[in-house]
């Protein structure tokens, strides 16, 4: 008995070789991809707004349109392929989709494993309040107010960058942030961008202005490793949605602010 | 249980905790203080007053007795600037607190007002007291006497209940062990003394109310 299960697993084994063989092989998937006449694509479907699903169940954000200007220009279909922030760089080594665009970051790890295309979306924490408060570096935070939430980078990042005479009011959690900047008792708050956007979405009164960057990491489409052909594509496509203004549009409807000059 | 204690790291954050102390304090001596004064001046309308202010002061004893008290606080620090009031976090945090606490004393001191004896309020007139004389030493002192341990208890849950507004940014001392604990991750060694410096400031707390009991009421 264990005998066989030994010969089958080497026999299933064997017969897997020239498939594995195939995939190393496969060097081009532009071609891949205009023969099957599909481009398919990692998205996120629980991270708003780069990506949700809307009430008619279908996925919305600001990766989704991306990945369909994309396909748009290599002239296929595009298919969306939801998955999370853990399982999207296995989805796309084991070719289960040929592109990631899900808020993707550059981190050296990451780039061991795959190509970065160039930056698509701007992603940033940052020092954000209303027009009237002159601040554009930490310096000129002296003497005044900020909300944050407690712990985030931001909170550990201006505690070491304010000045002394900073008050930092820190929140327990994000809604406290917005509430207090929505209500008017913090005029600063220190936030990602994407808080910032779910601000503007509430239309408030006074919509917060960046002021200064905290940290600045950008999304990047990723893709597999030795793709010249793909890169040179998905970069074209992103140099003309640049040149076009749809990245400023996206970035005005999903973020609330225009494409930083950054991107 | 392989989890290795180690207070070490917590007392470069000895500050943080005294600072957390003092406000968690400041709030409560305040607090308690105001409350209980507007407690009396509740209880007092409520059992003495015309037909129109008992009918408030109870629509106020019964809003603040039947709603969440961070409901109340948030009402205060994030609502109450829409209406172009705008209060700091520890003014907000004291005002949510007195206005809690004198809503509970209000009945507390009620009940006490109440049990007052008929015999002993005729007993006054009969000496030719005032009003105000009676007010205070026949019918208000001794009756704070008798509820003196119920209002203790209610202030200690005041002074717990304050650990909320560390919600609204106030940095009290449930403040100051969340930001330690977001800073060092040794969660279980800050909510360990956290709680024990409660304990002391609640059984603190009731000592300073047994004291004023007994001299400045005269109780037992």
């Amino acid at each position: 008995m264990k005998r066989r299960v030994i010969l089958s697993a080497a026999l299933s084994f064997a017969a897997l070789l020239p498939l594995l063989h195939a995939g190393a092989a496969r060097a081009d998937t532009l071609a891949d991809i205009k023969k099957a006449g599909t481009l398919k694509v990692a998205v996120p479907q629980d991270y708003p707004p780069f990506g949700s699903v809307g009430g008619d169940m279908k996925p919305l954000g600001y990766d989704i349109d991306m990945a369909a200007a994309i396909a748009r220009d290599l002239g296929v279909k595009l298919e969306l392929v939801p998955v999370t922030s853990a399982n999207r760089i296995p989805y796309l080594t084991t070719h289960k989709v040929d592109l990631v665009i899900s808020s993707l970051g550059k981190t050296p790890e990451r780039e061991k494993v795959l190509d970065f295309s160039s930056a698509y979306a701007p992603y940033f924490n940052g020092v954000f309040g209303i027009p009237e408060e002159k601040v554009s570096k930490a310096e000129d935070l002296a003497g005044k107010t900020i909300g944050v939430t407690r712990g985030t980078l931001e909170d550990l990042e201006l505690t070491k960058i304010a000045p002394p005479s900073t008050t930092i009011k820190r929140f327990e959690d994000n809604n406290g942030t917005i509430s207090a900047f929505l209500s008017g008792q913090v005029t600063l708050v220190g936030i990602g961008n994407v808080v910032a956007a779910s601000i503007v979405a509430k239309h408030p009164p006074k919509k917060p202005e960046t002021k200064f960057l905290i940290k600045d990491s950008p999304c990047y489409v990723g893709m597999n490793k030795g793709e010249p052909a793909l890169m040179t594509a998905v970069n074209a496509s992103i140099a003309k949605a640049k040149q076009a203004g749809t990245l400023n549009q996206m970035s005005q409807k999903w973020l609330g602010v225009p494409l930083p000059a950054s991107i | 249980m392989g989890y290795h204690f180690d207070f070490s790291d917590l007392w470069g954050y000895r500050e943080v905790f005294l600072k957390g102390i003092w406000l968690t304090a400041v709030l409560t001596v305040v607090g308690c203080g105001l409350g209980i004064s507007v407690g009396i001046a509740g209880a007092a309308s409520r059992q003495y007053g015309p037909k129109w202010l008992r009918v408030i002061v109870g629509t106020y004893v019964e809003l603040m007795r039947n709603t969440p008290f961070i409901v109340q606080l948030f009402f205060i620090f994030f609502g109450l600037p829409g209406m172009g009031v705008k209060l700091g976090e520890v003014t907000a945090a004291i005002i949510a607190m007195v206005i809690n606490l004198g809503a509970y004393s209000t009945e507390i001191i009620r009940a006490g007002l109440a049990s007052t004896p008929k015999g002993q309020i005729e007993a006054g007139e009969t000496l030719a007291l005032s009003g105000s004389q009676i007010f205070r030493h026949v019918v208000l002192i001794p009756a704070l006497k008798r509820i003196w341990p119920a209002l203790s208890s209610q202030c200690v849950i005041v002074m717990l209940g304050s650990a909320v507004c560390s919600q609204i940014s106030a940095e009290e001392l449930t403040f100051a062990a969340n930001f330690i604990a977001s800073r060092n991750f040794r969660n279980f060694e800050v909510y360990f003394i956290t709680t024990i410096i409660y304990l002391g400031l609640a059984i603190g707390l009731r000592q300073v109310f047994r004291l004023i009991g007994r001299y400045v009421l005269g109780a037992r």
